[in-house]
């Protein structure tokens, strides 16, 4: 082996990874604020007493859950334009990224809707709160202390998932890190300073996400 | 006696409830005068805590009818059949009646005054700065003045119930119904619990109880009513029921109870 390692080139073009970084973690936080309402919304209906809002939540989170991210977003990128729909490449990823952690979320969320105590929605009720607000101010609060600690594994994989976008040009992080991969030969530096990026900031995540977590009263 | 004080103020007539195949309640006639405390006593399975639940409408029963002031609750007329009222309807018709349940039922991510603050604002639709002083004003009655800020999980359990009398009393009932509201508590912790009942029958309260306590059920009630299988098996006074057992099966029933 005598491979000597030049990180100089990497750090050349520091910034770009950094703002690949940046545009990374905004379509990530976009994507999975659009995939919480999605999930949320979904994993209601997945309970509900109506059979067709049931069969709309399970068809939903089956064909998505088992469709490859890159291949929803290549279809959305590429395949909508055709039907009419035409969304910019940041739009296209977003609206991909979000119906797909809408998918994985309905299960969190739904996991979270039945572990919510039978007996305080009885007593909400008793009081005359009427289904909607009970579920406004009941049941979706407890739900989403109760799914925090699973939301945060679900935000972290979506994060990842965000150089995906990549494949249609977006200049994220994978994206640059690329481009600098190509121009400077650099494989090693290049991919291991991608790396340390992306570890760092699932680590602050985590680490965030933990600090909210202490925030909020346990039952 | 005037017109409006002789009648009652919970009128349950013919009262039929079934889970599946089970028929828990065979027709229950009932009736509650305004500021009477009629307290329910039976073994488990009589139905007790079913007929309580259909008066809150938590329950849906199949036939008869309840009259609440005057209003028929849970079901209307439409087309000649029978039919259940809409969601904001019954919503608005349990606000009537106030419920404290056996394991509290506290709303877990709120404070004691957010617990009883909730029905306030949301319910009754009182201002914000109303509703916390009524709220606070209540658990200070109830004895937890200085645990308005605390989470349910911080309380023990006679302090979580208190609470949750202080939330259905709050929202003014015209009738609040017990549900055997000291059994999941501590024997020493009953009492903090029952004193509390003991002073809002006595400022006139209506009163629907479940309960286990014979003692406490004797001297706090107007009325003893004795269920078996889904029927009113008994009904009188407490000195008569307590006194003189009229049935071999409530005689039977009070031994067991310790009476």
């Amino acid at each position: 082996m005598n491979y000597a390692l030049h990180f100089g080139a990497v750090w050349a073009s520091f910034d770009k990874l950094l703002s690949g970084l940046a545009i990374g973690l905004g379509l990530a936080v976009a994507a999975v604020a659009i995939g919480c309402l999605l999930g949320i919304l979904s994993a209601f209906a997945s309970v509900s007493k109506l059979r067709l809002l049931r069969m709309v939540s399970g068809f939903y989170v089956l064909i998505i859950r088992n469709t490859p991210l890159l291949v929803l977003v290549l279809l959305a990128y590429f395949a909508l334009p055709s039907a009419g729909i035409r969304l910019d490449k940041y739009e296209s990823f977003i609206a991909s990224l979000a119906l797909y952690s809408g998918a994985y979320l309905t299960e969190v969320f739904r996991a979270g809707l039945l572990s919510v105590p039978k007996g305080i929605v009885e007593a909400a009720r008793a009081i005359g709160l009427t289904r909607l607000q009970t579920n406004l101010h009941v049941v979706a609060p407890v739900m989403l202390r109760n799914v925090l600690p699973s939301l945060g594994n679900t935000f972290i994989g979506m994060f990842k998932d965000s150089s995906i976008a990549a494949a249609i040009a977006i200049p994220e992080l994978t994206f640059e890190a690329r481009k600098i991969n190509v121009d400077t030969f650099r494989v090693v530096e290049t991919w291991t300073v991608a790396s340390g990026l992306y570890i760092a900031a699932c680590f602050t995540i985590a680490f965030l996400l933990r600090r909210l977590e202490r925030r909020f009263p346990k039952f | 006696m005037s017109d409006a004080a002789a009648r009652p103020l919970l009128e349950i007539r013919g009262l039929k409830k079934s889970f599946g195949d089970v028929e828990v309640l065979k027709g229950v006639d009932l009736a509650v005068r305004p500021s009477e405390v009629v307290t329910i006593i039976g073994s488990s399975g009589s139905g007790k805590t079913t007929l309580l639940r259909c008066v809150n409408l938590l329950e849906e029963f199949q036939g008869g009818a309840i009259v609440l002031d005057g209003e028929t609750i849970g079901y209307g007329e439409a087309g000649g059949r029978r039919r259940r009222l809409r969601d904001a309807e019954l919503s608005r018709q349990r606000a009537m009646t106030g419920m404290v349940f056996q394991s509290f039922n506290l709303f877990p991510h709120l404070s004691a005054l957010g617990n009883v603050m909730l029905g306030l604002r949301k319910v009754r639709r009182m201002a914000k700065d109303e509703a916390r002083t009524l709220a606070a004003d209540w658990l200070n009655r109830v004895g937890l003045g200085n645990r308005l800020d605390n989470v349910p999980s911080q309380l023990s359990g006679g302090q979580q119930q208190r609470v949750a009398i202080a939330r259905a009393l709050a929202m003014n009932p015209k009738l609040v119904l017990l549900d055997e509201i000291t059994s999941a508590l501590d024997p020493e912790l009953v009492q903090e619990v029952l004193s509390v009942i003991r002073r809002i029958a006595a400022d006139g309260a209506t009163l629907l109880i479940v309960t286990h306590e014979m003692r406490f059920a004797r001297e706090v009630s107007d009325r003893i009513v004795f269920m078996e299988k889904g029927r009113i098996a008994e009904e009188g006074p407490p000195s008569e029921i307590f006194g003189a057992a009229r049935s071999a099966r409530l005689a039977e029933f009070l031994r067991n109870s310790g009476h």
